[in-house]
């Protein structure tokens, strides 16, 4: 919100620098995020008198003799500008002088003659009409006759000004105008607050045709109405222009221009109907009927909806209520009775219709911050003392005020002084804190140490000793907060969870195993379930869609990480990174059901990534057992099946019994779709694991037990077999270990495919460990290993090689 | 008397000439085996007349002694040698990279996460986790961001359903731990959280940490001096707090907490803008309204919290420029954060 530093003081006499009062500001919670100085850039330029002036012959320029006062009373400046005359007052930079843009004025030769200095247009001072009369003509910028000879410009132009830019916080909507900011600034500086003139003259004129009707009051809980009459069409006198323009206003009108004036000043966003527009001179506030249309005072046409609030007459809309008026009852230049409105309109509804019509206004962002009733009043009589004072209306004695009765006035209730200060952990004296409330122009009565507190009537968000204590300690500033490190809190027990080690111990296996750690967002789009080639009825399909997503991309919540990682591998591809390892453990989305009327199931998934020469499905299948392995784990797989990885490269991992996830090679229709660039492809091996971290975290030990070795005779044997080539290692282990009880270990260690062993066939040995309560003699197991081979013969056809 | 110099000599000469375990190997087959030289002078035994026996066979002794202990000698020389010739064989180029396959990391959100969730886990703060997906209930309303209330746009929300959305912040763990348990609380809950916005400064997904302490006499000050030691331990001894006045509905009073600037110590430097402070994270004295919200009772308890960006603290402390570069997983990037 722009504040005008001059304007501040209207209300105030603010006595310290304009920097200094950023720094004040600052710390009772007003961020200023930007200051600016009207005069910035314009140096040594001053007021000059023309005291004469002669067409510089063969050339298109006036030789002018400026007098500039105690800046040369006779300086020669040439000027192309035709509007110059003998006696005018014009700005004048003189040699040494700075414009904004950079510009340094030097003495120059212009035409074989010497000018010692430059006459200013408005534009040049960075002026426009809106600031002072005549900016905007062509040439130089005339000054009233009464300018002061060799007076800096800056002052006569009242440029030596600061406009801020002061973020206001949601809890202060009392703040969003010069005079809010105007009592916090009293209040810190100490100083009193000079009101604004509220007062004005009624007429005995009345309008009683007019009717004034709120028929959602939930959405309208107060509406001031009042008649003016004889309304004069002028324009406003320029000091009022020049704010509006600072603001960001542009001058309409006087009446309008009071309008706009008082919602700065106030805060209370106004606005003027013209009541020959208004049929029946009703005024109804009702929601719109859905499909209702208005045409705004941007002349577009509006569709509402019964969300929204209108403002009728007898028979149509005429305004949307604290967004924009109606175009069909806009002040004209014929109008001359209006009915002038001042209302407090539900934040919450003026927020939602001005997101829904996409219609940002002034108005509407004071009405979404919420204005309080006591500004309505505030706002209506200045917009009358302002009406009367310029002589725009005269103001008539029809006047409304319809309202709710939400207004309770001001609040009353009492706190105690160690209640405030135990919010505080500090002592702040009793003689403070009065101070500073009353300060703050809250009432305060003291009985001994509880003070009964009168809360000012824009404070709506005071409420409790809370809400004391922060506007006491906001004045009494925060550098008296003494740092304690926790005094009376007991000693608690912290630090990370069982499962949040695990996790983290996870990461760092993973690290260590040479995979980076990628963080993806948690939503994408259908394309990616596409990528995958999931069948229509594949239960990753059921997504949790966002009702507002900001881009189609990020529209769904993810319920398989693997699209992710897919995409994070395709990025580093396109960036020459020939081969690498990631992991991420992140949250997919499951739904209960869809449409969704529960919260859903939140998973964790622990999803791996690699891709490189010298990655084979081995080398995932390394980091997949060996982080079972390092939690006590034992990971089973089978081969599987999945829409998106190589069909005979494709594993279920199981743990437990169930299965957990999968992993293999990604299918290279998928591969090819990837977008980049060709040549990369070729060749490309990307290896993709997907596991149910959560449900491995039922699976973890929480206890560990040591086991003693029993000292019985362990022993070892080899068995190789041709078996076919079909045959799964993980069938032949299952035979093993089914048959033999003490067949403790089973380990593949030696494997090879040969003409020599026929066609189909393929050669597997195995180490198996016999270990039992009793010793396991040398007659045992090999009586053991006879079993086992005749049984893989039985079952599985395959032939023990000898 | 023989004396038998001139075996001797050809001793001397011929394990001279050894050079390696095999040449000695012979040596010992030749002269110190069961039929080698020395052994064979034995045989002259017989020829010995008998008085001498005895001489002759201590000379031979001698010999053998002498000879075995040469031997030694030469043989530990050898193998001293022998390694020596070993070790230089198998002498590598030790600079040559060890690993085919470098180390991986953490990403630099989860080294930022840890190292925050260890200083307040020294404090004793319990670290929980809870849902992405919340409801209103939670997330706003009984945090004190009411319906019609203008702080609702603070927070771009994503919605699922009417009453189902992402969380836009942490602070429904405080609503979350106050049901479930009771004080002394003191919990700190990291989690990802979403905002409808994306830039250079924003994500639509990034991580917050969420603190929260109820007891008996908690106050501004204990605030500040648990965020002095989370500062000085994050980023410096000499790192100091200040807290300026803001808004969150659900404290009051409600601060910034900007740190001196851990860059320049304050004197002003592009990091913190010339200003000497750099804004870290928002707090304040938790809103009677919330503990009422989670029926504790706010005439015997008070509570504080904080919210800190974790984005935000790990772009301050690595000197990252763009929050994208944490979502693009560029190796490049990734593998700068080795600790």
């Amino acid at each position: 919100m722009k504040i005008l530093f001059s304007w501040l003081k209207d209300y105030v006499d603010i006595e310290c620098q304009p920097l200094e009062l950023v720094d004040k500001l600052f710390g009772a919670g007003f961020e200023v995020e930007e200051t600016k100085y009207l005069g910035q850039d314009i140096e040594k330029v001053v007021v000059g008198e023309v005291t004469s002036i002669e067409k510089y012959e063969g050339t298109h320029l006036y030789i002018c003799h400026v007098n500039c006062g105690e800046y040369g009373a006779d300086n020669v400046i040439l000027t192309g500008a035709d509007n110059v005359f003998k006696g005018a007052k014009v700005p004048a930079a003189v040699v040494g002088a700075k414009l904004p843009g950079g510009i340094e004025i030097q003495p120059r030769k212009m035409a074989d003659m010497m000018s010692y200095g430059m006459l200013c247009s408005g534009g040049e001072l960075g002026v426009t009409e809106d600031w002072i009369k005549g900016a905007d003509v062509h040439g130089i910028l005339m000054l009233p006759s009464g300018a002061n000879v060799g007076e800096d410009i800056k002052k006569t132009l009242d440029l030596d000004d600061y406009v801020f830019d002061i973020s206001i916080t949601a809890n202060r909507p009392d703040c969003q105008s010069v005079l809010g900011i105007a009592r916090e600034v009293a209040a810190f500086l100490g100083k009193p607050l000079k009101e604004p003139d509220y007062s004005f003259t009624r007429t005995d004129v009345t309008k009683p045709e007019i009717s004034v009707e709120i028929e959602a009051l939930d959405l309208c809980p107060r509406y001031l109405g009042d008649y003016i009459y004889e309304v004069k069409h002028f324009e406003s006198p320029q000091w009022m222009k020049r704010r509006l323009s600072v603001c960001g206003f542009s001058s309409i009108d006087a009446i309008v221009d009071i309008t706009n004036y008082v919602l700065l000043e106030i805060g209370q966003p106004m606005h003027a109907y013209d009541l020959d527009t208004l049929d029946g001179k009703s005024i109804l506030v009702r929601r719109a009927k859905d499909g209702e249309k208005i045409t705004t005072l941007d002349e577009k046409e509006r569709v509402l909806t019964k969300d929204n609030l209108l403002i009728c007459d007898k028979h149509k809309g005429v305004g949307l209520a604290g967004i924009m008026g109606g175009l069909n009852s806009e002040i004209e230049v014929k109008t001359s009775e209006i009915l002038l409105e001042a209302a407090k309109f539900r934040r919450d509804n003026v927020r939602k219709t001005s997101r829904a019509l996409g219609l940002h206004t002034d108005a509407a962002a004071r009405f979404e911050k919420g204005v309080d009733e006591y500004g309505v009043e505030c706002g209506m009589n200045r917009a009358l003392n302002l009406v009367e004072k310029l002589g725009v209306a005269k103001i008539g004695n029809s006047h409304f005020d319809v309202s709710a009765g939400e207004d309770k006035g001001e609040a009353k209730f009492d706190v105690t002084v160690d209640k405030v200060n135990s919010v505080l952990g500090i002592d702040v004296p009793k003689a403070d804190i009065t101070r500073i409330l009353k300060s703050l122009m809250f009432g305060v009565e003291e009985n001994g140490e509880t003070l009964s507190v009168t809360v000012p009537r824009w404070r709506t968000d005071v409420e409790n000793y809370q809400d004391i204590a922060e506007e006491v300690i906001r004045e009494y500033g925060y550098d008296h907060v003494i740092p304690r490190f926790l005094d009376s809190a007991k000693v608690t027990n912290g630090g990370l969870s069982f499962l949040q080690n695990k996790e983290l111990s996870t990461k760092e296996y993973f690290c260590s195993q040479g995979f980076y750690e990628v963080r993806t967002l948690a939503m994408y789009s259908e394309h990616e379930l596409d990528m995958l080639r999931l069948p229509k009825n594949a239960p990753e399909r059921n997504v949790i869609k966002l009702l507002n997503p900001i881009t189609d991309n990020l529209s769904i919540l993810r319920t398989v990480l693997a699209p992710s990682m897919i995409n994070v591998i395709a990025d580093n591809i396109k960036n020459d990174c020939s081969a690498a390892r990631f992991f991420e453990i992140a949250n997919v989305h499951i739904p209960k059901a869809l449409p969704l009327t529960e919260a859903p199931e939140e998973r964790k998934e622990l999803c791996l990534g690699v891709y490189g020469a010298d990655e084979t499905f081995f080398t995932l299948k390394e980091a997949v057992e060996g982080f079972a392995a390092a939690n006590g784990l034992t990971f089973r797989f089978e081969r599987g099946e999945c829409s998106y990885l190589h069909p005979g490269i494709c594993a279920d991992i199981l743990c437990g019994g169930v299965k957990i996830g999968q992993m293999g090679k990604l299918r290279y229709e998928i591969v090819n779709d990837l977008n980049i660039a060709e040549g990369k492809k070729s060749d490309l091996s990307i290896f993709i694991a997907e596991i149910n971290y959560s449900a491995i975290e039922g699976l973890y030990k929480r206890e560990m037990k040591f086991t003693a070795d029993n000292g019985k005779l362990k022993a070892k044997r080899d068995i190789s077999l041709i078996c076919d080539k079909k045959t799964l290692c993980v069938e032949i282990e299952d035979v093993i270990k089914s048959v033999s009880a003490k067949a403790a270990d089973v380990k593949l260690i030696d494997s090879f495919e040969s003409e020599k062993l026929g066609l189909g066939k393929k050669s597997l040995t195995f180490t198996i460990t016999y270990a039992d309560n009793d010793d396991v003699t040398d007659e045992i197991a090999d009586s053991e290993t006879d079993t086992i081979a005749s049984a893989l013969n039985d079952k599985l056809g395959a032939v023990r090689r000898v | 008397m023989k004396d038998f110099s001139e075996i001797k000599e050809q001793v001397k000469q011929v394990l001279g000439e050894v050079a390696d375990g095999v040449q000695l190997s012979d040596f010992w087959q030749k002269y110190l085996g069961k039929t080698g030289v020395i052994s064979g002078l034995m045989k002259e035994m017989k020829t010995v007349p008998p008085e001498e026996k005895p001489t002759f066979g201590k000379a031979v002794n001698d010999v053998r002694i002498w000879a075995q202990n040469l031997y030694n000698e030469k043989q530990s020389e050898i193998k001293e040698y022998e390694l020596k010739k070993r070790y230089e064989r198998e002498t590598l180029d030790v600079t040559m990279p060890a690993l085919k396959r470098p180390t991986g990391n953490l990403h630099p959100i989860t080294l930022i996460t840890q190292q925050m969730i260890s200083v307040f886990a020294g404090m004793g703060f319990e670290v929980l986790e809870y849902p992405e997906v919340e409801d209103d209930d939670h997330n706003f309303t009984r945090l004190n961001v009411l319906k019609d209330h203008p702080s609702r746009d603070m927070q771009d929300t994503f919605w699922l359903t009417e009453d189902l959305l992402l969380r836009t912040h942490t602070s429904p763990g405080q609503i979350r731990t106050m049901d479930a348990e009771r004080p002394p609380i003191k919990v700190l809950v990291p989690g990802k959280v979403f905002r409808s916005d994306s830039d250079a400064t924003h994500s639509p997904m990034f991580m917050q940490m969420e603190g929260l302490v109820v007891d008996k006499g908690i106050n501004l000050c204990d605030l500040q001096g648990m965020l002095d030691q989370f500062v000085k331990q994050m980023f410096g001894d000499g790192t100091k707090t200040r807290l300026r006045p803001s808004y969150f509905p659900f404290t009051e009073p409600s601060v910034e907490v900007d740190v001196s600037c851990f860059e320049c110590g304050g004197k002003g430097c592009s990091l913190c803008k010339g200003t000497g402070w750099i804004e870290v994270l928002g707090g304040g004295v938790v809103n009677k309204k919330v503990l009422e919200n989670c029926n504790i009772d706010p005439e015997e308890y008070s509570g504080l919290a904080f919210g800190i960006g974790v984005e935000r603290i790990t772009m301050l402390k690595y000197g990252i420029p763009n929050m994208g570069m944490f979502f693009a997983n560029d190796v490049d990037f990734l593998k700068q954060f080795k600790a």
